[in-house]
């Protein structure tokens, strides 16, 4: 199958694009829309199989180790998604084509962002694991981050972003608590075989589940997380159009129409997305009827939508699967056409706000029309693929067809649709009246055409909604695939169900919606006389100040900045632990001792008698010093005479290491210390000392005993035996580097990594005092003027800032002065 | 590498070609051995100590580069190695401050770092490539013309990685630790000359 291909494609044209955009600008757009195209003209090839009952699929083993592998199933669900994600995709791209200037900033970004979003959002809808599902989701997330993040000079849009990164990748971290514990209950991951046999019996099902729903609800924008897909207005059109509108925002839909066939019938399932789906829904269309910005009425329309899309998906009956199909293809139609149409209003016209734009149905008939036929899509209205859904929605919650849904809920779920849909058609006319109509106090804007290349996209997706709408039985095959999961009355989409109860809701809501409209001003004033709800962001910001103020107070009170402090932590809690261990086991009587016989002796060359006085002589001095520079001297000197040790008992290689680090660490401290006083301040006698005495000689018996024990408690045989010859057959003498480079390489890597590490540590402080000193740099360059100016006889030593050398830079600031060299014994 | 140490003088001028004697200051070295521009990290310029630590550096890094190869059968190894070319370049930063060790350094120490990284994980991620465990080690035994058999184990870029990166690290450190503090005293050095031509200009101005 060819399908692994099409995503990696997807992936290489990500990294080939930056370039190709420095070469062709924006219209790198259509190079990146090649893959997306080629995967839907693959969808669309396979479709016939797939309706005759074949399933596609594919797998890659990826760690078999766990059990992971990429398995690829294409059923009618994937393929309505794959047909939003690249089909709907390949048409916005060629719009970003004619969008983006050519002298965008950081266009190679945006659209190598968004080749990966495409590759991955197809990993989403067409993989069969939870754990690939789990990364290609991710994937969407992080990509969506950089993309809402697009002009990232704007505060906002980081804030946005962040925020977005936070919440769906949060949650999502929920969702794969959830994923874990559905594979380890179900004794699978492969998403269809747990459909298969979903594990109804277990108690932890019901948990699995809700995290699970956690995860998609997030991606999904349902209320109360709704609140970061409005900010993530800030992208650009395009971007919006697709992430936000068509396709992954759909993730958590698809994951809900994807689990539902297995699990519906599973107590909190229904409950939760009913209540969810129903409160999105309202909450959504009620506050894109109070926005001004066309942009955030479509963004809150999307949200209501979701809402719309979740209650169907989750609802768990034929019927309700059915209508999901429908209004998955036909919201991404026309959602995606008005996004598009906003971004030419605003590009063209240079202000999206409603009170800012009139009569421009005048000026651009074409692109009236093609949101006319998508509004309309929107609010229901007939011969369009909305109406067809929004027929069969209404349909799943009329008696007749309700299935495993009990009676009351369908009422309840009835009434808010009802009203959902109200608010949708008041919303879609004040859509079309903002952005076209005539209003008397507007003036009019000037509006050059735009491009035909540029309107083509908005009236492709336009006709496309209509075209479906009118010839139903294009869809309707699909749709019955995937409702095939569930047992039903028999259902169609079409446009004309003869005089059903469904048609006389949809009359009602029609008749309900232009009355709104008509009564726009007095809605306007009722919202505002409403008291406002509390916003759902308000307790997102507080979350977040939260987590910030206790991390402040938990580093204050830890991080004390006084290395005594820091050093009697660490030994009073060796103490603690493995101290009071040893202890009790001394106390006990459990500890073995060496004796004589067992090859205990005080040396075993007398030099070491020798050795073994000048350590002890230069420790005593250095406790007693008083002054730093000698204190320094006298510590490296115990190095040294530690190195004579490894010496006397034959290991070369770590006292020539010792050596080396002691020398360099003496000349690094000599760096540090024309810093401090000359001579250690003295502390007044008292507990305070004494117990710093206690504690250290404390340590250094439990270290000193607990190494004496430790030699004679050996149980197994040691790792190191037949090292010798195996370094040999490798091919070196010396043992020691043979472990280091060969045998324990891995362990060596890791050290390395810490090395980096720790560098890196040293040169982000660097960084940090740099930028300090960015705030200052005019007056900087108004010294170093001065400098030049003044007379020969200034030392040359002077100009500081003059030259810049990389060293230089670095050098320019750097970490405080108490860092210690980091990690210099680590081996 | 030494001759990186200041500018080199300019040999001659193409005025003195016409007459018949040699070229105006042929007789100047072509290399500086003291570099005039530079200036101690610490205390006052050490004339010895700047010429022994010409003398010696090449030496040393050299010493660090036979501690790495040899490091399969003596004592040494890629960590030990790194750590004498090191000393290396913080002998030339005491010796002549931090220009003289930005002046020495083939890159600087995040490149260093970078590089060993990378040549540490190729090494370790190429035996996958032909199927082996990672990390896994193969010897090569070649016949050179000048030094006869030479045994090379692949192992050896790894420990090239881990000199590499512990070079960086103590360059790194000393340039948080030592050119730091030397930058921040040259401008309060610069700082306490500014207020003084400032005193200076205003006390004329009064006269």
């Amino acid at each position: 199958m060819l399908l692994p291909y099409l995503i990696v494609s997807h992936a290489v044209v990500a990294v080939l694009v930056p370039w190709l955009v420095r070469a062709i600008g924006a219209r790198a757009f259509l190079v990146a829309s090649l893959p997306l195209a080629a995967s839907a003209v693959w969808a669309l090839t396979q479709s016939s199989d797939l309706l005759a009952g074949n399933e596609v699929t594919a797998s890659v083993a990826w760690i078999p180790a766990l059990g992971i592998t990429l398995d690829f199933r294409l059923d009618a669900l994937a393929l309505t998604m794959v047909l939003l994600v690249s089909g709907v995709g390949t048409v916005i791209f060629c719009y970003g084509a004619a969008y983006f200037p050519a002298r965008e900033r950081a266009l190679g970004r945006l659209v190598a962002s968004m080749a990966v979003f495409a590759g991955a959002m197809l990993g989403v809808v067409t993989t069969d694991n939870l754990f690939a599902l789990y990364v290609f989701w991710e994937l969407t997330s992080v990509s969506s981050f950089l993309l809402i993040a697009h002009n990232d000079r704007k505060e906002h849009a980081r804030r946005s972003a962040i925020q977005a990164l936070i919440v769906t990748a949060g949650f999502g971290l929920l969702m794969l608590i959830g994923f874990v514990l559905l594979g380890h209950i179900g004794g699978t991951y492969r998403i269809s075989a747990l459909l298969a046999a979903p594990p109804v019996d277990s108690p932890w099902l019901p948990v699995a589940l809700v995290l699970v729903l956690a995860g998609a609800f997030a991606k999904s924008a349902q209320a109360p997380l709704h609140f970061w897909l409005p900010a993530a207005m800030v992208a650009p059109t395009p971007v919006s159009a697709y992430l936000h509108a068509a396709a992954m925002v759909k993730g958590g839909v698809y994951l809900v129409a994807r689990l539902a066939p297995g699990f519906a019938d599973v107590d909190p399932w229904r409950a939760l997305v009913l209540t969810a789906g129903l409160a999105t829904m309202v909450i959504g269309g009620w506050r894109a009827l109070r926005q001004d910005d066309l942009k955030l009425l479509l963004a809150y329309g999307t949200v209501s939508q979701l809402g719309f899309l979740t209650l169907l998906a989750g609802t768990g009956t034929h019927v309700a699967a059915l209508a999901t199909e429908g209004v998955l293809l036909a919201h991404g139609l026309f959602k995606s056409t008005l996004f598009l149409v906003v971004g030419i209003i605003d590009h063209k016209a240079g202000t999206r706000s409603i009170s800012g734009l009139s009569g421009l149905w005048r000026r651009t008939p074409v692109l009236a029309l093609a949101s006319l036929a998508a509004a309309a899509s929107m609010a229901g209205l007939p011969p369009l693929l909305g109406f067809v859904a929004k027929e069969a929605a209404l349909a799943a919650y009329l008696p007749g067809h309700l299935g495993s849904l009990p009676r009351s809920a369908a009422t309840l779920v009835l009434i808010g649709v009802v009203v959902a849909s109200i608010l949708t058609f008041a919303y879609s006319a004040r859509f079309l009246w903002g952005a076209f109509a005539d209003k008397e106090t507007v003036a009019e804007r000037r509006f050059p055409a735009p491009s035909a290349a540029f309107l083509a996209a908005p009236v492709v997706l336009s006709a496309a909604g209509l075209l479906l709408g009118v010839l139903p039985f294009l869809v309707d095959p699909i749709a019955q695939r995937y409702a095939d999961a569930y047992t039903g009355a028999s259902y169609h989409l079409e446009l004309w169900h003869g005089l059903t109860p469904a048609l006389g809701v949809s009359t009602l809501i029609v008749a309900a919606g232009v009355v709104m409209f008509i009564q726009r001003d007095r809605v306007a004033r009722a919202q505002k006389a409403l008291p406002r709800w509390p916003e759902a962001e308000a307790v997102y910001n507080l979350a977040i100040h939260g987590i910030f103020t206790v991390g402040l107070r938990v580093t204050r009170r830890a991080q004390s900045g006084s290395l005594p402090v820091y050093l009697g932590i660490i030994l009073a809690t060796m103490l603690a632990l493995p101290g009071v261990r040893l202890l009790m086991a001394i106390i006990g009587q459990e500890v073995d001792y060496p004796q004589p016989s067992e090859g205990l002796r005080l040396w075993d060359n007398p030099l070491e008698l020798v050795v073994a006085l000048i350590l002890i002589v230069t420790a005593v001095a250095t406790v007693r010093e008083h002054r730093r520079f000698p204190a320094l001297i006298l510590i490296s000197a115990m190095g040294f005479g530690i190195a004579g040790l490894f010496v006397l008992h034959g290991a070369p290689d770590l006292a020539l290491t010792v050596v080396l680090v002691e020398t360099l660490a003496t000349i690094i401290l000599v760096f540090v210390l024309r810093r401090l006083p000359a001579v250690f301040p003295t502390r007044p006698d008292g507990w305070g000392k004494r117990l710093t005495a206690l504690l250290c000689a404390a340590a250094g018996t439990f270290v000193a005993v607990s190494l004496w024990l430790m030699t004679h408690a050996r149980t197994d045989a040691p790792v190191s035996r037949g090292f010798a010859e195996r370094a040999e057959e490798a091919g070196g003498q010396n043992l020691v580097n043979m472990i280091l480079a060969d045998f324990r390489a891995l362990d060596t890597f890791g050290e390395i990594v810490v090395l980096v590490t720790a560098a890196i540590a040293v040169a982000s402080l660097v960084l940090l005092n740099r930028r300090d000193r960015v705030v200052e740099a005019p007056d900087a360059d108004l010294d170093t003027t001065e400098e030049e100016a003044a007379p020969p006889g200034a030392p040359a030593a002077g100009a500081a800032t003059a030259s810049s050398t990389t060293q230089e830079a670095s050098a320019a600031g750097s970490g405080s002065a108490d860092t210690a060299p980091p990690d210099q014994e680590s081996r | 590498m030494s001759a990186v140490l200041g500018k080199p003088v300019d040999p001659g001028s193409p005025r003195s070609e016409d007459t018949a004697g040699p070229p105006e200051g042929w007789e100047a070295p072509r290399e500086q051995w003291l570099s005039t521009a530079a200036r101690p990290a610490f205390g006052p310029r050490s004339v010895l100590l700047e010429v022994v630590v010409r003398l010696l550096v090449p030496a040393i890094l050299l010493l660090s580069i036979f501690m790495l190869v040899a490091g399969h059968d003596r004592p040494g190894g890629g960590f030990a190695g790194g750590l004498v070319a090191s000393m290396a370049y913080v002998l030339r930063y005491v010796a002549g401050g931090r220009r003289e060790l930005a002046a020495g350094i083939p890159m600087p120490p995040n490149a260093l770092l970078a590089l060993g990284l990378l040549v540490a994980c190729c090494t370790a991620g190429l035996p996958l490539v032909f199927d082996h465990p990672i990390l896994d080690t193969t010897k090569v035994t070649l016949t050179l013309p000048l030094f006869g058999e030479v045994k090379i184990l692949s192992a050896l870029a790894f420990e090239a990685g881990v000199y590499l990166i512990v070079v960086g690290l103590v360059l790194s450190v000393v340039a948080a630790l030592g050119a730091r503090m030397e930058a921040e005293e040259e401008e309060a050095r610069a700082e306490r000359r500014r207020r003084e031509r400032r005193r200076r200009r205003n006390t004329g101005g009064q006269l």
